[in-house]
């Protein structure tokens, strides 16, 4: 992992990677619409309105992975005092946020004609809440500090703590009554739902993933260049 | 046509869940190549007043 600790050699293989990934999200974003909108059937309960799973599925998935990948950079952060860690932390936690706002907008998209409301305040909807909160509690306390790494530790403790929420959030429609349906595709005995609707729902998913590493990639290169602004401008006020 | 875009009764639902994905997923790409730009333009202008110094390592 330490040959990519270096700024340079990260730029180098990141702007190497960029047309690809986001390439392959335009594509597979496309191919997913169109079996999402045009090649999939309606559900045999939900009608037509299964057709809002395709995104709000994959970006509550995303929510929790961009979460994880978040506190994982931070733990690393942490312990090694790696720079581009922390940088990707940061970086990563606005495209989390946007994932989770879809994944809540989504539901209430989806809950009002199926459950007959917009919201109800039970586990799981309301530990997908707490996970923006965290978000955006950790995007507050970054950016919170002169001294950026004084934020950096900070939020990342925040994001740390914040990780007792996933396996909250995941359980949380098998540990408590809800109205929220089960899970059917990550379970321990293999997905339940029809291949039909799967398909669309894991290109989406792909898409998903792949839109976050080119946004990331976007964003830690932004992140790297204002270090290096902060670095000369203080070498230049040294004189 | 119209049966289509109508999605069973249930249009105003769905299409505004994939606007909503789309506003979001928009508006994040372009706020970030937007700041990289402005940042990286910002650092090269600082570079060519730097020329001369130290010169900075990287």
């Amino acid at each position: 992992m330490h040959r990519f600790a270096n700024p340079t050699r990260f730029l180098r293989i990141a702007n190497a990677v960029l047309p690809w990934t986001g390439g392959l999200t335009a594509l597979l974003l496309g191919v997913g619409l169109y079996l999402a909108l045009l090649n999939s059937p309606p559900d045999y309960q939900q009608g037509e309105t299964v057709r809002i799973m395709y995104v709000h599925v994959p970006s509550a998935w995303m929510g929790m992975l961009v979460y994880l990948t978040m506190a994982i950079a931070s733990a690393v952060a942490l312990i090694w005092r790696h720079p581009l860690a922390d940088i990707a932390a940061k970086a990563a936690a606005p495209i989390g946020a946007g994932f989770t706002i879809i994944c809540l907008v989504t539901g209430a998209l989806w809950g009002k004609p199926m459950w007959g409301t917009w919201w109800v305040w039970d586990a799981r909807l309301t530990s997908m809440l707490i996970l923006l909160f965290l978000y955006l509690g950790y995007i507050a306390l970054v950016n919170a500090f002169d001294d950026p790494n004084r934020g950096y530790r900070a939020a990342g403790i925040l994001a740390l703590v914040g990780v007792v929420n996933l396996p909250i959030i995941k359980f949380s429609v098998d540990w408590w009554n809800t109205l929220h349906q089960p899970a059917s595709v990550i379970r321990l005995d293999g997905p339940t739902i029809h291949p039909d609707i799967l398909l669309p729902l894991l290109v989406m998913a792909v898409a998903f993933k792949l839109f976050f590493i080119t946004v990331l990639i976007l964003r830690i290169r932004s992140e790297i260049a204002a270090a290096k602004i902060r670095n000369l401008q203080l070498s230049l006020a040294r004189g | 046509m119209d049966t289509y875009f109508s999605m069973g009764g249930h249009a105003a639902y769905i299409w505004p869940s994939y606007l909503v994905a789309a506003v979001v997923l928009i508006a994040l790409l372009i706020a970030s190549w937007r700041a990289v730009r402005a940042r990286e333009a910002q650092l090269k202008t600082l570079r060519h007043a730097r020329r001369g110094g130290a010169g900075e390592t990287e």
